[in-house]
């Protein structure tokens, strides 16, 4: 991803909102290849897929996925005044 | 058990509690105290009108049918929000500097104001939405008909179109008391935000309370309740992965296109940080409201195996006794259906009176928006119908289509109606080259396959697709068959559906906007929207001052209402430096008022109104290239007059500097004159003056011959200088006969040497050469090169200052010629002297009294120039030196 306000070195608290932005991203795309993982449950003998086995999974990641997104927002959202990050395009 | 008066009582009362909310928040707000009306925690939870009676009740009837899956429906969601970063941070930004009113606004607007576009996307709302307002009905319907379930001889069918009947005319009241208080939907519907607010609040609660009963209360807790699953009927794990991975996509694409969803999301929506809160807090109120689903199943299988799945969350607290409870229950299920009805109401009537019912007004009465009528209360009004005809239309679909199974599975159905505007949503965010016809074709496509192969066929077997048909395909053409398009046989229905509606509505929209050529102002508009972050809100749209600002002072008053245009005016006027109401009609100004009022009535009438004012027509973006291109002849003349008067500034340079050089040779020619009346007169005076001694009396013998030789001596210099004078004056001139020959350097150099040796005085000069490389061949005149020898030698020999004089003379190769250096081992000329020792009459100093006239280094250099070479001064060679450049015997031969 090519810097795009100009500078190529950038302050230290400026680059980590960046990759917190990359993150910010990412994440919808590792949740929905976790929720598309019980897909390919098949189960065994002794292991069995259950529905409870699949409610307790789902549930998880989807706990997972709400602490993380609450770190990242918080981390993201601009503290009055310094808002070009905020603006910072795709 | 409660009996059904007593829940009609509650009921109302709820509402009053509502109308009380609303009513307080839409006082609180004009009184300018927004403060928590508009906090991240009530955009959050105005988002939660997502959830549905259908998902509240509904979620766990369809977990006992198909287990797990009832919670895709709620994850795609939670991804979208997850991603907010991506798509809702960029619609929200859009929304806002834009002033979209709604998701038919925002096609509209994106593709160049096309209001095509935004009546497609409006009947697809429409037609998608109509049957999900009549679940909500029914919903409500059938869960007063469980409580009245021992008044069974008066709660018959017809009461329960009565009761739904009921419910709709009542919502209708509502959404119209709060709905279209404003006409600006940009100023925020507060009351409304503030009641779904609290109703999201009692859904989750009520949700929450029954599933903490049914898990603690009934079963007991959490392990019992995995062991319950595990023996329940809805234990086996049957998860079909197409379902499951298209339901999380249609749910998914469903939150972002539902115009309810984007009325709350992106309308509504107060300041662009509460996404950031609500990127979390939504989700974990999905994971809240779905977190008890499957325990009240399971639990409900257990009390009531025989009761329909679709209302355990009512019936099972119920029939243990919990009338309470029930109540509450009743309270969510009743929430969650008049929240999603009133928003979606709202959304669907502004994008059916901007979209349709103004166009079409515009159309009747054109030129007339400034002549007469209220245009305020036109659109008002028009929305105030639309409501009513929404809601009409909900029940009437309710009525017809009877209830039961066949509406419950209509809210799938709405998705994947939905779900159509993705593509062109999407791209038109972030792909420039998206344009109106692509989204048209895709929307089309998509609408006319989501109709064929899901919505029509949802009839069954009516007038609308015979049983054959749905068999056999139409006229018996197999791969038409509605269910299995192109032969795609044993698809889930949805999953099919789904799937052939959205590629081929995407590939339509990526062909057609490829093939396809954008007007401008779908260009400026696109790359509005596709790089939101970077642009300034300001489109350009308006570019003639034509307008009247009176006359949009009228027209705005009618649609803003008059106070707030006036403001606006005045704030216009006060921004351009003016008093009074009236600003300039700049295109800034026009702009910004165009922004404004299609907040009000969307942003293609908008365009549209201010055309008939602005000169009596629309200022299309053609007009503005045309202005373009002018501006551009312009510039081109102008950066031509700009290369003339450089040109013109040039010559003026030059002539200054031929006046300067002409006026330093005047001085020049001055300074000459001068200096060889100051030469002749010096010789002339001791002349004059030694012939009076002799003249004047007897004298010695030897004193005469004296003088004598001093007249003599004195006239042979003046002779020396005139001869000097007369050989420069001729080599300036050019009259030199040059007498051509073969010479060899060697020779010509040993002759120099010869005679400045003959003629050398008391100071001893070494002269070091190498007489190897002189054997040169030239073709020169030898004499007069000998003689610029001559002079560089006799030069060395008067002025250079060393001890041992030593001069050496060094012949080298010089590419196109050769070159003779003579090296002295003096002090050197100083640098700034080196620059005139060529002039004529420049002596360095009057050292040494002997010397010529300064004439010498003049006369060389003309020779040279003569001869076709140069005589230059070498720096840096320790000493005086001198580098007589000499054309090659070949060259000179050549010409």
């Amino acid at each position: 991803m090519s810097p795009p306000n100009g500078s190529v070195f950038v302050e230290r608290r400026t680059y980590r909102r960046r990759r917190m932005m990359d993150a910010a991203r990412l994440l919808p795309i590792l949740g929905a290849l976790l929720f598309l993982v019980p897909i390919f449950w098949t189960g065994n003998a002794e292991a069995p897929a259950t529905t409870a086995r699949g409610v307790i999974y789902v549930f998880a990641i989807w706990a997972g996925l709400i602490v993380v997104s609450a770190r990242l927002s918080r981390w993201l959202t601009p503290k009055g005044g310094e808002d070009a990050d905020w603006d910072r395009r795709e | 058990m409660i009996g059904f008066n007593i829940l009609v009582l509650v009921c109302l009362a709820y509402v009053a509690v509502l109308f009380t909310v609303a009513f307080a928040a839409e006082k609180r707000a004009e009184r300018g105290e927004v403060g928590w009306l508009r906090s991240p925690i009530v955009y959050t939870l105005s988002l939660s009108i997502y959830c549905t009676a259908w998902t509240f009740y509904g979620a766990v009837g369809y977990a006992v049918r198909s287990g797990l899956e009832f919670v895709t429906i709620y994850l795609g969601p939670t991804l979208v929000m997850v991603g907010w970063w991506w798509v809702v941070r960029k619609l929200v930004r859009i929304g806002r500097s834009q002033r979209i009113t709604s998701i038919a606004d925002l096609i509209s607007s994106r593709y160049g104001k096309s209001n095509l576009l935004g009546v497609l996307v409006t009947l697809l709302a429409v037609i998608g939405t109509t049957p999900y307002i009549a679940l909500q009905l029914q919903s409500v319907a059938l869960s007063f008909s469980v409580f009245s379930g021992d008044e069974a001889a008066v709660w018959d069918a017809g009461n329960l179109k009565n009761t739904a009947l009921l419910v709709a005319a009542g919502l209708a009241v509502f959404t119209i008391l709060f709905g279209t208080r404003r006409l600006d939907a940009n100023e925020r519907h507060h009351g409304v935000v503030t009641a779904i607010a609290l109703e999201a609040v009692v859904k989750l609660v009520a949700l929450l309370a029954v599933g903490i009963f049914v898990v603690w209360g009934v079963a007991g807790g959490a392990g019992d309740i995995v062991a319950r699953i595990d023996a329940s009927g809805v234990a086996e794990w049957n998860l079909a992965g197409g379902r499951w991975t298209t339901l999380i996509f249609l749910s998914a694409a469903a939150f972002l296109c539902l115009p309810r969803m984007f009325q709350v999301m992106v309308v509504e929506n107060a300041d662009e940080r509460h996404v950031a809160v609500a990127s979390w807090a939504f989700p974990l109120y999905l994971f809240l409201m779905s977190l008890f689903v499957i325990p009240i199943a399971v639990v409900g299988l257990d009390v009531l195996p025989g009761g329909n799945p679709d209302l355990y969350v009512l019936t099972v607290p119920l029939s243990l006794g919990q009338d309470n409870l029930a109540m509450l229950s009743f309270l969510g299920g009743f929430s969650s259906a008049t929240s999603m009805v009133i928003v979606a109401a709202i959304a669907l009537s502004t994008m059916v009176s901007n979209h349709i019912v103004m166009p079409i007004w515009l159309n009747l009465r054109r030129g007339g928006a400034t002549v007469s009528g209220d245009v305020r209360n036109v659109v008002l009004l028009s929305r105030r119908v639309s409501i009513g005809a929404v809601l009409a239309l909900g029940y009437l679909y309710f009525k017809l289509s009877g209830g039961g199974a066949a509406l419950a599975a209509i809210g799938l159905i709405s998705f994947a109606g939905v779900a159509q505007v993705l593509p062109s949503l999407l791209g038109g965010l972030f792909w420039r080259g998206a344009t109106r016809a692509g989204a048209a074709l895709g929307l089309t496509i998509g609408f006319a396959i989501w109709a064929y192969t899901l919505f029509l066929p949802s009839f069954g077997d009516t007038f609308v697709m015979s049983a054959a048909m749905l068999q056999d395909g139409p006229f018996g053409i197999a791969w038409l068959r509605p269910r299995a398009l192109f032969g795609f046989d044993g698809l889930d229905p949805v999953v099919h559906a789904v799937f052939w509606s959205m590629v081929l509505n995407t590939g339509a929209f990526l062909l057609g906007s490829v093939f396809s050529f954008p007007e401008p102002l779908e260009r400026l508009q696109g790359a509005q929207f596709v790089n939101v972050f970077e642009h300034s809100p300001n489109a350009p749209g308006w570019s003639r001052g034509l307008a009247e600002a009176e006359d949009l002072l009228i027209m705005s008053q009618r649609i803003l209402g008059a106070s707030e245009a006036q403001a606006l005016f005045r704030g216009a006027a006060e921004r351009q430096g003016k008093g009074g109401y009236l600003p300039d009609t700049t295109p800034d100004f026009i702009e910004l008022l165009e922004r404004e009022l299609a907040g009000s009535v969307g942003a293609a009438t908008a365009h549209a109104m201010i055309g008939q004012i602005v000169g009596g027509s629309v200022v299309s973006v053609e007009d503005l290239m045309a202005v373009a291109d002018e501006t551009a002849q312009i510039m081109e003349v102008s950066s031509r007059l700009k290369t003339q008067s450089e040109e013109l500034s040039r010559t003026a340079g030059q002539l200054r500097d031929a006046n300067e050089k002409l006026t330093a040779l005047s001085i020049q020619k001055d300074a000459f004159l001068s200096q060889i009346s100051h030469e002749l007169r010096t010789p002339m005076t001791s002349i004059r003056a030694f012939s009076e001694i002799l003249m004047s009396g007897p004298m010695t013998e030897e004193e005469q011959t004296k003088f004598s030789k001093i007249i003599h001596d004195e006239a042979i210099r003046l002779t020396r200088l005139l001869d000097d004078l007369l050989d420069l004056s001729v080599l300036e001139n050019g009259q030199v006969t040059l007498n051509w020959q073969t010479a060899d350097l060697h020779d010509v150099l040993e002759r120099a040497v010869t005679s400045t040796v003959s003629m050398a005085g008391d100071r001893g000069l070494e002269i070091i050469r190498d007489p190897s490389v002189e054997r040169v061949a030239l073709v020169t005149d030898s004499d007069r090169l000998a003689q610029v020898f001559i002079n560089l030698i006799a030069n060395a020999r008067k002025y250079c200052t060393a001890q041992n004089p030593i001069l050496r003379i060094v012949v080298s190769d010089g590419g196109a010629g050769v070159n003779v250096d003579f090296i002295d081992n003096g002090s050197g000329i100083p640098r700034p002297s080196q620059s005139v020792i060529f002039e004529k009459f420049s002596r360095l100093s009057d050292k040494s009294q002997a010397g010529g006239a300064g004439l010498g280094l003049a006369i060389c250099r003309e020779i040279m120039v003569k001869l076709g070479g140069s005589v230059t001064y070498l720096p840096g060679q320790g000493g005086a030196a001198f580098r007589v450049a000499l054309p090659r015997a070949q060259a000179r031969a050549a010409q």
